[in-house]
Parts: structure tokens; C-alpha cells; sequence
């Protein structure tokens, strides 16, 4: 089996910063990978590697065996990647069932000027498309929203108006940016069943960032612990919780050689990772 | 109140949603179909004006309201489209294909002037709209040959398929047409996916590349078509005017459709619809008051400038939706009657957005 998407010696630098100092993972077809770390620790800045925001200063990404990192967004997302925003970023001034049409955007075979006609075929596609998008509402059970405008709605509804807007693209590989912030203890219980049924049902490769370990380990085949760029551990949730260097980078090292406290309490609430003890430290 | 039952995918598609909507434009379109017949010849040539002014105010709207790109050179477009109308005319070019050659000319311009909207945002994509305004408008007054430069330009009489249009109600009809041709082009545009794509360019464009929605292609098509629009209400204006000269194409007159949106609300069509009239109507107003003014305020050269400047302050601290936002909060308030409540419309803050990527 090949893997669906790898990183090689992935380096970025912002000025003196190195946000991500080769960083190499690969991640398999049909799986949930979480990127954990405390804040500053390059998750983010990874997924932006990934969908092409950043340009990598050294290594590169690849998608289904193809280079990608010198591809422009747009053209990421064609090749089947879709992607959530740590600070959801929808269109706010759009209703729901707009924005996830818009995420049917890569399938669209229609040109400007028949959209400006209206033609059979631009009705035709805007059918399936609606299709495809009823889908998911049934599937995030958004039908409520449907037709309210994005501005309105809860944090809550628009993160899973942002995952829906991700999952109309239909893609091979779903990057979540922090799907469970802002989210209270039962809304980030729906979202680990969304994201087991994503994986299970509709087959989507998951890379997830997250914070909340009790959501971490209940969905996530492999765990990739970062902290300041680098790679600290790679395993499963269990591993890498109880690895020396994970527990170090959050808790902070410890002088008497103790029996390692458990890393992170286990279970839901919308907690942040701990005060950035890894940053201060070293 | 009415509830629709929606069973059907298609109901969404359509541009009338019920039988009331058919109903009340039906009825809309007859009203402006017996215009000529109803109102006064000065009136029927206002409204001429209020046609050509809702054209190029949709053209803006494009560019503006859907997609959310600035521009303050919009006039530099209505010349263009005025100019190749004129030229194309004076060589003998049937109108409906002077008029398309317009619309194109104008949109290539707008390809032209929209490529620094790839790299600039904001302030300084408006600063290069701006002197795109200028070299234009400079341009016209230099290129004697071509346009008659300072000293003007006279248009011959217009013929359409072999129909003079020697009266204005005949060329308010015209007019009309073209208004309704494009509403509907623009209502198609947006409900379709390249309207979409606008709205999402506007409203979040980190976002919308990671929806594979390819930034430059979609600007550049936002603003070739409304140039493409700006033209075709220049070459119409041209014929209602039928002498043109560079002083027609300023700033101000760029400014003016700006005010136009911003007055009937951005972000509609009607908006640009309504603050087309509103302008229109209240230009006339203030030449009419002037005669019941005291000499002293009624005479003053800025009179009209200032009472515009007091419009917009009063429709940005008071209305920021503008014209039709007032209308839609009259319609919903005897819609709900008498549940209406003052903070129906009011929209709670928004939850930040990223900075990070900005």
C-alpha cells in the first residue's frame, strides 16, 4: 500500500523563525493522523504547507505519489484536499446551503458566459450539485440551518457548517484544523462520531490538529506529537501520551524522576493545551 | 406572512420564487412600459438617465458589492464603452454590433486594470483604479483623431435593425431592454457557480483557494465584466448625450456610482436599481428647489455636491444598508405585523477572523 500523502524534510522559516524544522510523516490511506503540540509548535503552519498557503523553505509534500508543494492552492484542492480553518473562515454574508455549494466549486465543467445564460447544462450541474450537498446536510443533520444566513448562527453550527463546506468537495483527504474548539463537551462528542464516520463510512483520509486528547485518542489511529517545529513522537495516542519527550514539552522537564503524570486529563471540555510550558522551556 | 413548501430542488433555482414575485415584476414592468405614455417627455428622459445609471451602478455592483473589489476609476469604463460606440458609429457599424464591440472593449480594458487586483488589495488597488481613471480620461482628451479630444465628439442619429430611434420614447424602450437584459444576466451569474465564487472572494479568500476557486482567473472575469457593463451603459449613454467630450468622464463621475451603491445599498442589484433613482430624482429635486431657495443658499455653485455629501453621511450613520435595507425593513415590518422588533435586523459581532494568514 502507498501512502496518500507524505512530508519530506519539511522546513519553513519566517525571518529567523523556523516554524517547522524537518519535519518528515507520511499518512496512509483511510486513516485519522492527529498533529498535536503545545501552541506555537507548528501544526498549523503544516496544514498550511499542506494546502499550499506557505511555500516550504526546504522538503516538499506529496499527494498520491505526485509532488505538490509548488502547486497553488486552488489547484490543491482539485487534486482532492479539503480543509477546515482554526478561526472558521466561511462566507459569512451567504447562507449555509450557498456556502457548501461553493464547495462543489472544483466540479464545476461550466464556463462564465453560460452561467450568464443560464444554460440546461449550468442547470444540470446545479442539481447534482445540490444532490451531493443535501447529502451532507443529512449527514451533519444541518437541515435547520439551511437556509440561514452564516452571520447568524452559533459558533457551534458554523463549525459544522465549515466541515460540511469541506466535505461537499468530496475530497481524498480531510485537513481539521482544531475541529473541536469553541465546541462545547456534547457538540465535541458529535464531532468524533462525524469524524469515525467519515473515515468509516465515506472513506476520507483525516489529518486532524487538535488539543483535546480524550477526542484524540478516541478517533485517531496514529498520533504525530511537534513541539517548536520539530518532531517529538510518532505512535499511537497512547504512545506517544506516555513518551518522555511529549510529557516534557507540556508539562515542562521535571527535576526528581517521578512516576510521569498522565500528559493531558483525558476527556471533553474545550481546553487548551497548557501554558506553553514547552516554549519556555529549553 | 408566506410559507413556501418546497418539494422540488428546482424551486430554488428559479428566479421567481412564487406567484406573488411574478406577480408584482409583471405588474413593475408594466408600469415602466407605460411610462411614455403617463408621464411628461422631461420625465421619460430622466428615466432614460435612471436606466443607463442602474446599468453602469449593476456593472459596479459586480465588481464592488459581489466580489468585493474596490474601484474608483468606473467612469474610465463608461468612456470607453462611450468612445468605441461613437467611433464604431461615425464608421458605419450597425448598433447591436457597435454595441457588443463596446461592451467587449471595455471589458478587455477591464482585464487590463483588474490584473493589479491580483497582487494589490484595498487602499491600493483603489489608488490604481484611480489612475487608471486619469490615463483614461487624459487619454481621450489627447487622442484627438480618435475621439475629437477636448473640443468633443458628435454621435449621428441611432438606428436599430432599420427602426430610427428618433424620440426618447422610443429610445427609452431601448434602454429598458438592455436594463432588463442585464438584471437577468446578473441574476444568473449569481445563483450559477461563478456568482458564487464572487461572493466567496469577497467574503473570505483564504478560504475560498482551499475551495479551488482560483483567485486571478475569478477576479479578472469580475472585472472584465463589469466593465463589460460599465461599456454598454457608456455606448447608450452616448446615444442619449449624443455629444461627448473627456470632461464627462472624471473622478467625480466615478465617485458618483459609487455614491450610487453605497446609497441604494451594496450588495443587491436593487440596491443599484434604487440609488439610481434616488440620484436621478433627487438631482431634479434640487434644481426645482433652487427657484424656491433664498438666492443666497439657492445660487450657490455646490449646492448639489454638498446636499449629495449630507445624503451619504446620513445614509452611513443612519442606514448603512442603504435604501434597500430601509425597504426590506418596511416590508418586514407589515410581513410580521405586529411582531416586528427594532433589533430584527441588527447583526450580532462577528467572531474574529484568522490573522494569522491575512
Amino acid at each position: 500500500m502507498k501512502p496518500l500523502l507524505t512530508a519530506n524534510h519539511l522546513s519553513v522559516q519566517f525571518g529567523g523563525l523556523k516554524a517547522v524544522n524537518n519535519v518528515s510523516f507520511e499518512v496512509w490511506p483511510n486513516e485519522v493522523f492527529s498533529l498535536i503540540g503545545p501552541n506555537g509548535a507548528g501544526k498549523t503552519t503544516i496544514f498550511n504547507l499542506i494546502s499550499g498557503l506557505y511555500r516550504p523553505s526546504a522538503g516538499f509534500v506529496t499527494f498520491e505519489g505526485e509532488k505538490i508543494s509548488h502547486l497553488a492552492p486552488y489547484e490543491i484542492a482539485r487534486l482532492g484536499i479539503a480543509r477546515t480553518f482554526q478561526n472558521i473562515e466561511l462566507f459569512e454574508h451567504a447562507t449555509v446551503l450557498q456556502n457548501l455549494l461553493v464547495g462543489r466549486h472544483c466540479h464545476r465543467h461550466t464556463g462564465w458566459w453560460q452561467d450568464l445564460l443560464f444554460t440546461p447544462r449550468v442547470r444540470q450541474t446545479e442539481l447534482q450539485f445540490r444532490r451531493t450537498v443535501e447529502e451532507v446536510i443529512e449527514f451533519l443533520e444541518l437541515q435547520h440551518y439551511r437556509d440561514s444566513m452564516v452571520a447568524g448562527l452559533p459558533y457551534g453550527v458554523r463549525k459544522v457548517v465549515e466541515l460540511g463546506r469541506a466535505l461537499a468537495m468530496r475530497p481524498k483527504l480531510l485537513l481539521l484544523d482544531e475541529p473541536s474548539s469553541g465546541l462545547n463537551v456534547e457538540e465535541t462528542e458529535d464531532m468524533g462520531f462525524w469524524i469515525e464516520d467519515i473515515k468509516h463510512d465515506l472513506g476520507i483520509t483525516v489529518i486532524m490538529v487538535e488539543h483535546d486528547m480524550g477526542l484524540v485518542s478516541r478517533v485517531s489511529d496514529r498520533v504525530f506529537a511537534l513541539n517548536q517545529g520539530e518532531e517529538l513522537a510518532l505512535g499511537t495516542a497512547s504512545e506517544v501520551q506516555s513518551h518522555p519527550a511529549v510529557i516534557e514539552a507540556y508539562l515542562g522537564g521535571t527535576e526528581d524522576d517521578g512516576p510521569p503524570p498522565s500528559p493531558r486529563p483525558a476527556g471533553g471540555g474545550d481546553g487548551g493545551p497548557p501554558p506553553g510550558g514547552g516554549s519556555e522551556h529549553v | 406572512m408566506r410559507f413556501l413548501f418546497k418539494t422540488d430542488y428546482r424551486q430554488d433555482l428559479r428566479l421567481f420564487k412564487h406567484g406573488g414575485q411574478v406577480f408584482w415584476y409583471g405588474a413593475l414592468l408594466l408600469a415602466l412600459a407605460a411610462a411614455p405614455w403617463l408621464l411628461p417627455d422631461y420625465w421619460v428622459s430622466q428615466l432614460i438617465f435612471v436606466c443607463i445609471y442602474a446599468i453602469a451602478g449593476i456593472g459596479l455592483m459586480v465588481l464592488v458589492g459581489f466580489t468585493g473589489q474596490v474601484s474608483l476609476g468606473h467612469a474610465a469604463f463608461l468612456a470607453m464603452g462611450a468612445y468605441t460606440e461613437a467611433y464604431l458609429q461615425s464608421h458605419g457599424w450597425p448598433f447591436v454590433l457597435s454595441l457588443a464591440f463596446s461592451a467587449l472593449v471595455a471589458g478587455a480594458t477591464g482585464i487590463i486594470v483588474g490584473l493589479p487586483a491580483l497582487r494589490v488589495k484595498g487602499m491600493y488597488l483603489a489608488i490604481a483604479t484611480l489612475a487608471f481613471g486619469f490615463i483614461v480620461e487624459e487619454g481621450v482628451a489627447r487622442a484627438e483623431s480618435l475621439t475629437g479630444g477636448n473640443a468633443g465628439k458628435m454621435l449621428g442619429s441611432l438606428e436599430v435593425f432599420g427602426l430610427p430611434i428618433d424620440s426618447d420614447q422610443r429610445f427609452y424602450y431601448l434602454v429598458l431592454f438592455f436594463l432588463v437584459l442585464v438584471v437577468l444576466g446578473v441574476m444568473n451569474l449569481l445563483r450559477s457557480p461563478t456568482g458564487r465564487a464572487f461572493v466567496a472572494i469577497r467574503d473570505s479568500e483564504i478560504s475560498a483557494q482551499s475551495m479551488g476557486i482560483n483567485l486571478a482567473r475569478y477576479k479578472t472575469t469580475a472585472f472584465a465584466l463589469s466593465a463589460a457593463i460599465a461599456g454598454i451603459a457608456g455606448a447608450l449613454y452616448a446615444h442619449k448625450i449624443r455629444f461627448l467630450s473627456p470632461d464627462q468622464f472624471t473622478f467625480l463621475q466615478s465617485i458618483e456610482l459609487l455614491m450610487i451603491l453605497v446609497i441604494g445599498g451594496v450588495g443587491s442589484i436593487y440596491g443599484a436599481i434604487f440609488g439610481a433613482a434616488f440620484w436621478i430624482v433627487v438631482q431634479q429635486l434640487i434644481v426645482l428647489a433652487k427657484d424656491w431657495l433664498p438666492p443666497a443658499i439657492g445660487q450657490q455653485t455646490g449646492l448639489q455636491p454638498t446636499v449629495f455629501g449630507l445624503i451619504l453621511v446620513a445614509f452611513v450613520l443612519f442606514e448603512p444598508m442603504g435604501l434597500y435595507g430601509r425597504w426590506l425593513k418596511i416590508r418586514t415590518f407589515f410581513q410580521l405585523f405586529p411582531f416586528y422588533r427594532k433589533g430584527l435586523f441588527r447583526r450580532q459581532k462577528s467572531y474574529m477572523k484568522s490573522e494569522r494568514l491575512k
